[in-house]
């Protein structure tokens, strides 16, 4: 129920942003009626695919995961200046890497998240994902180091989660 | 000058350095491109262009519109830009991988056009 709301009243804004229909005078009720019959078949399609959880529309997880970006917008600013003077250098100097990096995440939000995030970042793709790693292309040695990924997935996995409990355990 | 027109010189000033610095860093993906020795590398250099490059230009674009609706549909350009690039990005690597491409893996460090002797330089 929460999601669906949740779900409805996203496609809402989003509609009123792209249409930009504030007023109710003239043909804009037939617009608008339009508008919120779209907003309800998608979200009757959602329903019937059955995937409308907690993963499609991640509206309670949003404060937390909104202030993961900001900080993984501070580490793309850092990697995308070290990779800018990697290429612009007159003799290039690098030495790739492809490094497996370990993966314990509680939920396919958090995988998910955690993947983008290496990949997001320059200098790192994550080239392949396996059930209990991740197979990590860099462009240099230096861009491989363990601390950082480790950072990257624990913040990844508090913004998707929240801080892990007791019941979860340490290898859940 | 009235204030308001200060604050909108100074709104401008800041939208074409966002805006210039995000060229460099996509002129910086396309030299990239060129220069590195593989495809993984290059795919790395590619990344500069559509991280960055494109939300720094987004941003500029934001500054320069204000607070009007064409702003918050920047706002949506920049954060589609930056939830659909890494999912392509993945793809593409991922691709490779299956292929069975090898990554180049040693250290590359070709020589600089300047070390070498004149008569090598001629061809």
């Amino acid at each position: 129920m929460l999601y669906g709301v949740g779900l409805s009243a996203i496609l809402g804004l989003l509609w009123l942003t792209l249409s930009g229909n504030y007023t109710l005078s003239g043909d804009y009720p037939l617009i608008i009626m339009l508008g919120i019959l779209s907003i309800l078949i998608s979200v009757g399609i959602t329903l019937r695919m059955r995937i409308l959880d907690r993963e499609t529309v991640p509206i309670v997880r949003a404060p937390h995961l909104i202030a993961y970006w900001a900080w993984l917008g501070g580490q793309i600013l850092a990697a995308n200046i070290s990779v800018l003077k990697l290429i612009m250098r007159p003799d290039v100097d690098i030495e790739p890497r492809l490094v497996r990096v370990p993966v314990d995440l509680r939920s396919g939000t958090a995988r998910c998240v955690y993947a983008n995030s290496i990949t997001l970042t320059p200098g790192t793709v994550t080239v392949d994902v396996e059930d209990d790693g991740y197979l990590v292309h860099a462009l240099d040695k230096s861009m491989t180091d363990p601390a950082g990924f480790a950072e990257m997935a624990l913040r990844s996995d508090r913004a998707a989660d929240g801080q892990r409990t007791s019941e979860d355990g340490e290898n859940s | 000058m009235s204030a308001m027109e200060v604050w909108h010189y100074i709104l401008l000033a800041i939208s074409v350095a966002s805006m210039t610095a995000g060229l460099v860093f996509v002129l910086a993906g396309a030299i990239g491109v060129i220069r590195m020795p593989d495809f993984y590398t290059r795919m790395h250099a590619a990344g500069v262009t559509d991280t960055l490059g494109a939300e720094l230009i987004v941003l500029g674009l934001m500054l320069q519109s204000g607070l009007t609706l064409t702003t918050v549909k920047l706002a949506l350009v920049g954060l589609l830009l930056f939830l659909t690039s890494p999912t392509s990005t993945h793809a593409i690597a991922n691709a490779a991988h299956k292929a069975k491409l090898k990554p180049q893996l040693k250290r590359h460090r070709p020589e600089h056009p300047a070390d070498r002797g004149p008569e090598e330089r001629k061809s």
